[in-house]
């Protein structure tokens, strides 16, 4: 199955998915060095972000989050890739300064998708695929 | 979004990583707002000029880019002045780091200038699109000029400054710069001092959160312009005001206040914000300081010597130009610093209350110095600084 979502960050990446589906604040909320999700009460608080293909609703707090992003890229735990609901500009931007592919506007609900599922993500094409 | 040719090329790489990973995120913000195409850009200025809020990580970002301004570019203000940053006390590893950011962006082109008012150094006139970050001056650029800018983040200035250009939405849309609420200020005294514009945008900006007034019942001149849009920019989001008869685009569009929600703000309001206290320190320049008000305070100043620190800020530009004014105020012992202010040096941390003549640091002082701030006239201000 492939889904048409709109390309943010180009590039293709692959993983398991992950999914938030709340939304996600990077500065103080995910840990640069580790990529374990640090915020209190998150649903994925505890979990790690690395290699996955993060599927969460949008960014939210503050706008130094993009830096993290590029951080958790240069640290090797920067997801696969992110699917996002609608992008806002702390994600987008994050996401294309550290060159993690990133989609958003899938046509379908974050919720029908499968937590662990295996999907292609091309953040050029905007292309979602469901592998297996 | 449609892009021209020249643009899709710098997209796909043909003018190096840089321009290309710029490119990207001017394109990604513009699909974020919906933006239908580019727009060129007159300057720009850059945030995340600070080591405090880009960290290890900014930098190394920063490092990495290779490409030089195509447009006039300057930084938001840092932390210290970056000359006389020892002078202000303070830490040698914190100063080696923000220097360490200065030179990254000065590999980029961009100008060593860390103001809020770059519309001092650069002609900006009605209708230039722009790519400023600082809420203030983009407050300014908006109502004051009529130009046009967004309030832009680091990385989306940084790349204006480099493409020249900027995603077209937003305030860039003469759509949608009119009034959306009606302040109507009663009894505005004669020809007041710019601290009490500012008091009247401490109050208005709470009033406005994040949509875009159009007052009634004041005739403020430029510096009072700048102090009260700083204030609204602060207590709210209001990145643009109208002033009727005032302002440019108030004066062109001739916006009519019927049909808009009113609210009212009497001059006994605004005056209640002005309390006497004896503070431990005075910063005068939120936003920074113009030539005007330099020659002002330097006359202000003339014949005494401080009591109590006074800190001056302005940009390394006016500082320059008004050199005998800025001469005279040092001579008092007061203090005039370029690249940084009261609201985002470490400098000030260390006093109890802090006098400022503006309603932005009266906002910003509590939460980002920790002191205690009170409001008065600039020459108030300088008479507290002179009483022993």
């Amino acid at each position: 199955m492939i889904l048409q979502g709109r390309g943010i960050s180009r590039g293709v990446g692959k993983g398991p998915l992950l999914i938030g589906p709340d939304p996600i604040s990077f500065l103080s909320g995910v840990d640069p060095e580790t990529g374990i999700v640090l915020e209190p009460g998150h649903p994925l608080q505890g979990q790690d972000i690395s290699g996955s293909v993060l599927a969460f609703e949008y960014g939210k707090g503050s706008t130094v989050g993009s830096y993290i992003l590029y951080a958790l890229s240069r640290n090797g735990h920067a997801p696969a890739a992110i699917i996002n609901q609608e992008a806002e500009t702390i994600i987008a931007v994050g996401a294309i300064m550290g060159k993690i592919p990133m989609v958003d506007r899938i046509g379908i609900p974050l919720s029908d998708l499968k937590s662990g599922q295996m999907v292609e993500v091309d953040g050029t094409t905007g292309n979602v695929t469901m592998i297996e | 979004m449609y892009l021209t040719p020249e643009e899709e090329a710098i997209l796909n790489g043909e003018e190096g990583e840089t321009r290309q990973q710029l490119m990207e995120i001017l394109v990604g913000v513009g699909k974020v707002f919906g933006a239908d195409e580019m727009v060129p850009v007159r300057s720009a200025q850059v945030s995340g000029a600070s080591y405090k809020t880009i960290g290890e990580w900014g930098l190394e970002w920063l490092r990495g880019l290779h490409a030089r301004a195509s447009v006039p570019a300057v930084l938001n203000p840092v932390g210290m002045d970056r000359i006389r940053w020892e002078e202000m006390k303070i830490e040698p590893e914190f100063a080696k780091k923000q220097l360490e950011v200065i030179r990254s962006y000065e590999a980029l082109g961009i100008r060593l200038e860390c103001t809020c008012t770059p519309y001092y150094l650069y002609i900006t006139e009605y209708g230039d699109h722009l790519a400023w970050s600082e809420s203030s001056a983009v407050s300014y650029a908006n109502s004051v000029i009529g130009a046009r800018t967004n309030r832009e983040g680091g990385p989306s200035a940084l790349a204006a400054a480099i493409i020249g250009k900027t995603p077209k939405y937003g305030l860039h849309l003469v759509e949608n710069r009119n009034p959306q609420l009606h302040i109507r200020v009663l009894d505005e005294p004669d020809n007041p001092d710019a601290s009490w514009y500012g008091a009247l945008g401490f109050l208005a900006g709470k009033i406005s959160g994040n949509r875009i007034p159009l007052f009634s019942g004041i005739r403020p001149g430029r510096d009072q312009l700048k102090n009260l849009g700083a204030a609204m920019a602060a207590t709210g989001a209001v990145a643009l005001y109208h002033v009727q008869g005032i302002t440019p685009e108030a004066r062109v569009f001739n916006y009519a206040s019927a049909g808009l929600e009113e609210f009212v703000i009497e001059a006994k309001e605004v005056e209640k914000l002005f309390i006497n206290e004896i503070p431990d320190a005075v910063a005068i320049g939120c936003p920074h300081c113009s030539p005007e008000e330099l020659d002002y305070i330097a006359g202000l100043l003339e014949g005494c010597m401080v009591k109590r620190p006074l800190y001056i800020f302005s940009s390394r530009d006016v500082i320059n130009r008004q050199s005998d004014s800025v001469r005279k105020i040092e001579q008092s012992g007061a203090r005039v610093y370029a690249d940084t202010c009261m609201v985002v040096s470490p400098a000030l941390e260390r006093y109890g209350k802090i006098m400022v003549n503006s309603g932005k640091a009266l906002s910003y002082v509590p939460t980002m110095c920790g002191a205690g701030a009170v409001i008065g006239t600039t020459k108030a201000c300088i008479d507290a600084a002179c009483t022993p």
